[in-house]
């Protein structure tokens, strides 16, 4: 327990605790305190988020206009996906890596302090930017979380403008969130931990931030011609003026595909580090577990017109991008058999991270399946911009990356807080969410393929059996995250006193330091335990 | 089977239901359409469903046999193994080949799809902010299709009917059994048109020309939507073919033509203002509304209010030009070809005396047609 040792005899030696009052966070370089303020911002953001999507699935109770009008609705749609996507889950997975990267490879702290204080405090001023144009003259963006131009552009709200400055500023924090994370990895690991020993969620936050660094400058772009085409006289979209809608598209979307793997990513690591937990068996194979997720990444840039086979490219292209998406079947499904693998012949119980992380493997690996029938070119024709479409990415983003995120909170709570949660409360969330979300999504299958489009506030009458279900699980999901804050507050406050290596199987150098993590972990580097040496 | 399953699932879930809502009959999977590709897409789409139903039985198969046999509860002690290069080897060649298996097929349909050479018919489609205009390129006919759902259904004042949201007021009426080029392109922002039975998926793109083709077999009603969102009425924008027998085709065509004319030449007689002020609400709900609303108050910092505006109320020169020719850059489109002389008359005329606006004057679609006859290029690049 020489680690153990080291973090003590560093707390002894004057190493100060956190400042007092609002200041500690306001300040803040510590990775704690950081990521406990991503984490929660983004359970704000979710229910900000979430309250929005009940507010659309209200009006899709039943066919007609009963609450809201149809330009609203669009403004609820746009705002409910940006503030998911932006808001949610990708301030979850920076709040999760602050939190633990560091006590997982050892660093005292994250790379760089205090950009990392600035990549968060830009958020909530981004957000703040971003939810006051639901005030302004015109309304909020309306043109869908995808903005395509001309809609976007010529036909857009005044609003427009502070929708693109509050693009830039989520897409400031994002790369220096990433910087922060690549630093840190490369930079600071304990000596001995090689690349090859890095824990899975690690390895795969490295290369989302790569993608992060990639992308978030091609979105910076595109809002930036957009920026111009409305305020300077440019016609880069604007068809009237020599320019093109269709170069929109491919510019969001060559963002756009890698991003959906940034939201996913993080979660097959910390999916990787939950299921050895608890089968109490080390991952089948960790290698492939790393080369699959390079793999994805890789091929994430080579995809992405697959969400534009019905804008008229050429055949050619059309075939490249079916086939290079059907390919990314390939080492997905080398991640879901790792998973089946690790599980097949071991011990396992069924905790409350457990029980999300296996609904996860399930229920991405649906999503996964409705993702490989999507890329067949001409069969999208039928799915593209359809239910079917919503419900394949809501499969993946919700019982996928949101699943991820709580089992993840679900699994490292007792190190954040030093208390173990309520098992009872746990199980009653999860089955109350897994129930929820299955209500909610399966049936947007079936009236996808009836033929239902997506951002529509009215529907034909055929739709409205499924549409009512819908709803209902939405509000069913919707109401039990609030029993999912309830379990939060109630582990903050206390229950049973966590042991530093809090479940029986947890392996790791965040399970060597005490429950509740201290202020200030690995002051000195600490040895590796003896199983990751 | 693919209907037995689904069906148990979804009928589980339905009985919760009450009966207020089954006024249709529901589906839950795609129509396999009317057209020979329409079938193929079916087929397709299909096969690889039980593909990945296959794989998924196996999968979660192998999952929930460990989660019941492996569990510490039963005493199960966990085995270390890992790594093993022949079972990764493995479970990466056979996805590989279920994938190609699966891109052959999508292959050959793909290209038959993109094949539209030899067309007998060219129809051109122009998506506008709500509604669609058709063109019969080799025989001077085109109209627009807008919704034709009243108003009171969609607020609930009124009982919703068996086609509500997927009705128009002018049908596409096709032949059967015809090679059919539609080329699609958009006067404002992109919209996608989007007809199920034909498993024909096409956006509509300012600026571009694209191309579909179709081949319906059997005559009938197929009903579509809008499916890229296009502003606020993207939802209110259906798409209705009507597919008749070649004969039939023809005999329409004649007919529609001599509509044309009979519309043209209402244009000449004289019109009381009582009349312009009826025809005018008409044309008014119908094409102006949906941005102006029904009110004229419009909606600030979208759509301007017509109630006391400037221009409805001032010089009619003004108010006829940003009628008949739009306002480039903006939501207001040009109406000059999207509107009869003695529709465009009427409308203009109803909005300088609806809503307290009282010129008391009449617009005379003579006068209209005069304005119009000059024109020569279309709307569209
Ligand atoms: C798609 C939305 C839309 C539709 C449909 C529409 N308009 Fe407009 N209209 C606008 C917008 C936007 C403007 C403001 C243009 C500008 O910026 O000057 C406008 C301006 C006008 C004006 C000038 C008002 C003023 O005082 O500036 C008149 C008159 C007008 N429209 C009449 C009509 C008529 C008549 C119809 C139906 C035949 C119609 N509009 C349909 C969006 C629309
Ligand atoms: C309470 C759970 C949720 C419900 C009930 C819900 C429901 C919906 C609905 C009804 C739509 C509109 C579909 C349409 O009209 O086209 C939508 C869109 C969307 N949702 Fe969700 N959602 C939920 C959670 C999430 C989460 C967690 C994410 C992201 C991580 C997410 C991401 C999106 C995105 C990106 C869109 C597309 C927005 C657009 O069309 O521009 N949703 N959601
Ligand atoms: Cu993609
Ligand atoms: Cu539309």
């Amino acid at each position: 327990m020489n680690t153990l040792d080291t973090t003590l005899h560093a707390g002894e030696h004057g190493h100060h605790g956190p400042a007092k009052g609002i200041g500690r966070w306001l300040f803040t370089t510590n990775h704690k305190d950081i990521g406990t303020l991503y984490l929660w911002f983004s359970l704000l953001m979710f229910f900000t988020g979430g309250c929005m999507a009940l507010m659309i699935r209200a009006e899709l109770f039943q066919p007609g206009l009963q609450l809201v009008e149809p330009g609203f609705f669009n403004q609820m749609t746009t705002m409910h996906g940006l503030i998911m996507v932006f808001g949610a889950v990708m301030p979850a997975f920076v709040g999760l890596a602050n939190w633990m990267v560091p006590m997982m490879i050892g660093a005292p702290d994250m790379a760089l302090p205090r950009m990392n204080n600035w990549s968060f405090w830009i958020l909530p001023f981004a957000f703040a930017m971003m939810i006051s144009t639901l005030f302004m003259d015109g309304g909020a963006p309306n043109f869908g979380w995808t903005f395509y131009a001309p809609l976007s552009t010529t036909y857009a709200p005044p609003s427009v403008t502070y929708f693109i400055f509050a693009i830039h500023m989520m897409g400031i924090s994002s790369i220096m969130g990433a910087i922060n994370i690549i630093a840190t990895i490369l930079n600071l690991r304990v000596p001995g931990m090689t690349m090859m020993k890095l824990p899975l969620f690690c390895w795969t936050w490295l290369i989302t931030a790569f993608l992060l660094i990639a992308v978030m400058p091609v979105l910076a772009g595109v809002v930036t011609m957009m920026l111009m085409d409305i305020h300077f006289g440019t016609s880069f979209f604007n068809a009237a003026g020599g320019g093109d809608p269709v170069l929109f598209q491919h510019v969001f979307w060559f963002f756009g595909h890698p991003e959906v793997y940034i939201m996913i990513l993080p979660a097959f690591g910390i999916i990787s580090q939950i299921i050895p937990t608890f089968a109490r068996k080390r991952l089948f194979g960790y290698a492939s577990m790393v080369y699959a997720t390079a793999s994805i990444a890789i091929l994430s840039f080579l995809v992405w017109a697959h969400h534009m086979f019905t804008v008229g490219i050429p055949l050619a292209g059309e075939l490249f991008f079916m086939f290079a998406t059907m390919l990314i079947a390939v080492p997905t499904g080398v991640k879901v058999f790792n998973w089946v693998a690790t599980m097949f012949r071991g011990s396992m119980t069924f905790e409350t991270p457990m029980l999300f992380a296996l609904a996860f493997v399930v229920l991405f690996t649906i999503g996964g399946f409705s993702g490989l029938m999507l890329a067949i070119a001409p069969v999208d024709f039928q799915y593209h911009d359809t239910y079917f479409v919503v419900a394949h990415f809501h499969y993946v983003l919700v019982p996928g990356a949101v699943f991820a995120i709580m089992a993840g909170a679900y699994y490292w709570l007792p190190k954040w807080t030093g208390h173990m949660l309520d098992e009872r409360m746990g199980k009653l969330h999860f089955w109350l969410s897994f129930i929820g979300v299955n209500i909610t999504f399966f049936p947007m299958h079936f009236i996808g393929l009836a033929g239902m489009p997506r951002r529509i506030p009215d529907y034909a009458l055929q739709f409205a059996d499924f549409n009512m279900v819908a709803s209902i699980g939405a509000f069913i999901f919707g109401l039990s995250q609030l029993v999912f804050l309830w379990n939060v507050i109630a582990c903050v406050r206390g229950g049973e006193k966590a042991a530093a290596r809090s479940w029986e199987g947890a392996e790791g150098l965040e399970w060597e330091v005490p429950s509740p993590a201290p202020y200030h972990t690995f002051a000195t580097p600490p040895k590796l335990p003896e199983s990751q040496r | 089977m693919v209907r037995i399953t689904t069906i148990t699932i979804g009928s589980g879930l339905g009985l919760a239901l009450f009966a207020a809502s089954a006024q249709a009959e529901w589906t839950v999977n795609l129509t396999p359409g009317v057209t020979d590709v329409s079938r193929s897409v079916f087929d397709l789409h299909m096969t690889i469903f039980w593909i990945c139903v296959a794989i998924a039985l196996v999968v979660f198969g192998v999952m929930f046999w460990s989660i019941f046999h492996h569990r510490k509860s039963r005493g199960a002690e966990a085995h270390n193994f890992h790594e093993n290069t022949v079972v990764e080897v493995i479970w990466t060649i056979i996805p590989l080949l279920i994938l190609v298996g699966m891109a052959v097929p999508a292959t050959a349909t793909l290209v038959k799809m993109y094949d539209s050479s030899e067309a007998e018919l060219d129809v051109q489609i122009t998506g506008f902010q709500w509604k669609w205009r058709y063109d019969y390129l080799d025989h001077n006919l085109d109209f627009f299709s807008n919704l034709s759902t009243p108003r009171e259904q969609i607020s609930n004042e009124a009982d919703k009917q068996e086609h509500y949201l997927l009705e128009v007021d002018r049908h596409l009426v096709l032949p059967v059994d015809t090679k059919i080029r539609f080329l699609l392109t958009s006067n404002d922002v992109i919209h996608s048109w989007w007809v199920p039975a034909l498993a024909v998926k096409k956006d509509a793109i300012p600026g571009f020309i694209n191309e579909a083709w179709t081949v319906i077999d059997e005559p009938g009603i197929y009903r579509g939507q809008c499916a890229e969102l296009c502003g606020q009425d993207h939802g209110f924008m259906p798409i209705v073919i009507e597919a008749v027998s070649r004969d039939d085709f023809q005999q329409w065509l004649a007919d529609a033509r001599a509509d044309k004319q009979r519309v043209t030449a209402a244009a000449e007689r004289t019109w009381t203002l009582d009349e312009l002020m009826q025809q005018g609400e008409q044309v008014y709900l119908r094409a102006c509304a949906a941005c102006h609303l029904p009110t004229g108050e419009g909606v600030p910092g979208a759509f301007p209010a017509l109630k006391g505006s400037a221009i409805a109320t001032g010089e009619v020169a003004a108010h006829i030009d940003i009628v008949l020719n739009g306002k480039s850059g903006t939501a207001m489109q040009a109406f000059r070809d999207q509107l009869s002389a003695s529709e465009l008359a009427a409308v203009i005329t109803y909005e300088r005396n609806a809503w307290g606006n009282s010129l008391g004057e009449a617009v005379s679609p003579a006068q209209i047609s005069r304005l119009l006859e000059p024109t020569t290029g279309e709307a569209e690049q």
